[in-house]
């Protein structure tokens, strides 16, 4: 049996991992990425509470997340083509037409 | 039942249907409706007057419903007739009619007929408040209605520049004069604890200390506004400049009715001003001065209407004087007989005008006597009248003034002088008038001259009715001394108003004598004015060369209107320029209101470089605000 606190660490750092990807990376892909990585961190602590304390509802949480995430993927892959198709770029960095 | 709110009814209904529809039903429905209005009023009035004259005390009120009742404070909607207000309804509504009806000629041409005559009915109904209302507040109503229709009227042709700036002086003069009414209302509330004016004037000697700071200062501001509406000094200037307006208005409004308000309001509260022998002596002061002033100025005006506006001011001046002696019975029966002599001699002047297609000035005119026979005779009835020519209403009426300010304890010999002066002066400029419009050469050029016509019969009867008026209305206020008739007039208003202490009755002889020597004087003015006017003007051009600044002096009106211009009027514009406009309202109203739009714009302009569209920062801060956060509630 594999105590909590393990999945926790490990949850803690994919976490974290995700929220540098979408702080630091360039590339639009990568950051998109990055922010699944952040979502999947949560769905496997979810899933280790689940365990320990022997509740399906953590898991049921965790169908709903990933069929959000399945649905912000095609929102967010249609963004991303059709701001590279005019832009004919991914850089993030000059995706900033958006400001005062 | 006494139905007295029928009266001011009428007049209202006139107006609603004139203003309203007159527009669309055409001229014959207003030629119906607007005098009709104003003679259903004076039937009813003259009911009402007999119904008073056998009624109890005198007196009539009718209580409509109440208009305001907050705590101890109530005001009613409420109508008396009684001697005064009776006798100024049937001035009102008599003279008005035959104003009305003369109108009819007057104004036939006009594009705004049905706009006039809804103005003049609706000044009718709120004169008709003013004399009615049984309280400070009701007659405030019509005090500031009859300004309206004033301002109104006034400004009748607004289209034209001095019209349009006559009618504001007239309106912003009678602002000054509200101001004292409204202070004075105010400081009855607070001493009395009511409005109506039967309780003050019973109560006036119980509440109020004879000759106390409180009474005085009362019957200043209330003086303050009777000069304002009768136009008397200070602020007697805007009359003259209201003759911009029709003729037959300067005949109703300002002569015959609106300028006697401030007269109704201090005889209505005689039993006030008696109480105050300080106010009663400068109403007295002020009153002999502007009589004196304004006839001085009338000398010379070339102006017809202008002639008379100054005759008017100076003859309300005769009647200030003959109340702030404490002879209101006198200076009221001169009301009566100024408004028919006055309205009279307006009338014939529009006429005169009319026939002349607007041509004011007497040196333009002469020798109109054969062409308008019916004007020239009924005007010179008014001259004689005002004149003081024995036996015409002017002379008793002005006799008894005379006499009272000689003989009464408020009076003294320097009054009567100048009112005696004053006397001659006005008959002097009236013949004057008469000879330069009506006989003499022709000045009159060519093109007028071929339609000279006299006026329709709708004028002229007016003019016969008033002329009537003016040579017979005297016998209702003789002399005691003549002793040939009752004194009507003193019999009408025993016990109304309030006695002057100690009057004496004075001795027969003197009066006499004083009678003998104005009418002397009145002959005699006239004869100079028959020798100067009457034939070729050579012998007044070489006085007035002689006389060059005592001419100038009058032809300019003293400059009072330059002084005021100069004293009031110009600093006025000053502070409001450099320091209400420029200091204040720029520098201080301005920035205050600017000041949170400005805090806000600078707040904002220095947010906004947060969005900077970079969409890592963004989540930077966002992660940064939830570890934040976390650290809050973890630690």
């Amino acid at each position: 049996m594999i105590p909590i606190s393990h999945v926790l660490v490990l949850s803690a750092l994919l976490f974290s991992i995700g929220v540098l990807g979408v702080m630091l990376r360039r590339n639009v892909i990568v950051v998109f990425m990055s922010i699944e990585l952040m979502l999947n961190a949560v769905n496997l602590s979810f899933v280790g509470f689940a365990r320990t304390m022997d509740d399906m509802t953590g898991v049921i949480f965790i169908f709903f997340i990933i069929v959000v995430a399945a649905a912000e993927a095609v929102v967010g892959l249609s963004i991303i083509l059709s701001i590279y198709r005019t832009r004919k770029t991914l850089n993030i960095d000059e995706f900033n037409l958006l400001k005062w | 039942m006494s139905q007295i709110w029928l009266v001011p009814a009428f007049p209202l209904l006139g107006f609603l249907l004139n203003g309203f529809f007159g527009k669309f039903f055409g001229k014959r429905f207003v030629t119906i409706i607007a005098p009709a209005a104003v003679g259903f009023a004076f039937l009813q009035s003259l009911v009402l007057f007999f119904e008073m004259r056998a009624a109890d005390g005198h007196r009539l009120v009718e209580t409509l419903y109440t208009w305001m009742a907050t705590g101890s404070f109530q005001v009613d909607v409420a109508f008396q007739v009684d001697q005064l207000s009776g006798l100024y309804l049937l001035i009102i509504t008599g003279v008005g009619f035959l104003i009305h009806v003369y109108s009819i000629g007057y104004m036939g041409a006009e594009a705004g007929y049905y706009r006039y005559f809804a103005f003049l009915n609706l000044f009718i109904f709120f004169m008709l408040v003013l004399v009615l209302g049984d309280s400070f507040l009701l007659m405030f109503v019509g005090w500031e209605g009859v300004g309206l229709c004033s301002y109104l009227l006034i400004g009748y042709y607004f289209e034209k520049h001095s019209a349009a700036e006559a009618c504001k002086k007239a309106f912003l003069f009678n602002r000054v004069g509200d101001f004292g009414v409204l202070s004075a209302v105010m400081l009855i509330f607070v001493t009395f604890g009511t409005l109506n004016f039967n309780i003050v004037n019973a109560e006036a000697a119980t509440q109020l200390e004879s000759g106390g700071i409180l009474v005085t200062v009362i019957t200043l501001f209330l003086f303050l506004g009777a000069t304002g509406k009768s136009a008397q000094i200070p602020l007697y200037v805007w009359l003259p400049d209201a003759m911009e307006g029709p003729t037959p208005v300067s005949a109703l409004i300002h002569a015959a009715t609106m300028v006697t308000a401030g007269l109704y309001m201090v005889a209505r509260l005689s039993h006030l001003f008696v109480l105050a022998p300080f106010t009663m002596n400068m109403i007295a002061v002020i009153g002999a001065a502007t009589a004196l002033l304004a006839a001085s100025i009338a000398l010379t005006q070339t102006d017809i209407k202008r002639v008379l506006a100054y005759s008017t001011v100076s003859q309300l001046g005769y009647m200030f004087l003959a109340l702030g002696v404490g002879a209101f019975t006198a200076g009221i029966f001169h009301v009566m007989t100024h408004a028919f002599f006055k309205a009279l001699l307006f009338l014939g002047s529009g006429s005169v005008i009319h026939a002349m297609h607007h041509e004011q000035d007497m040196l333009r005119m002469g020798a109109l006597r054969k062409k308008l026979p019916v004007t020239y005779l009924t005007m010179l009835m008014g001259t004689l009248a005002i004149a003081g020519i024995p036996f015409f209403s002017g002379f008793f009426s002005k006799d008894e003034i005379l006499w009272k300010a000689f003989s009464s304890p408020l009076g003294g010999g320097g009054f009567w002088l100048i009112a005696f002066v004053t006397a001659g002066m006005t008959s002097f400029y009236m013949f004057r008038l008469i000879y330069l419009t009506f006989h003499g050469e022709s000045r009159v050029d060519s093109h007028t001259a071929e339609h000279l016509h006299e006026s329709p019969a709708v004028m002229t009867v007016p003019l016969v009715i008033l002329a009537v008026l003016s040579v017979f209305g005297g016998f209702f206020g003789v002399p005691h001394v003549l002793n040939f008739l009752p004194n009507g007039m003193e019999l009408y208003f025993k016990g109304f108003f309030a006695q002057v202490p100690e009057t004496t009755p004075g001795s027969a002889a003197a009066e006499i004598g004083l009678m003998v020597a104005s009418v002397l004087l009145a002959v005699i003015a006239w004869s100079l004015a028959h020798r100067y006017y009457s034939t070729s003007l050579d012998a007044v051009t070489a006085l007035r060369n002689r006389l060059q600044t005592t001419y100038r002096l009058s032809l300019n009106k003293w400059y009072v209107d330059e002084l005021y211009n100069a004293v009031i009027v110009q600093p006025g514009k000053l502070f409001s320029t450099f320091v209400l406009w420029k200091l204040i309202d720029q520098n201080i109203i301005d920035r205050l209101v600017l000041l949170p739009g400005n805090v806000a714009r600078g707040v904002g302009s220095g947010l906004r470089l947060a969005q900077n569209g970079v969409l890592q920062s963004y989540a930077l801060i966002f992660s940064l605000g939830a570890m934040l956060i976390l650290g809050f509630v973890l630690l």
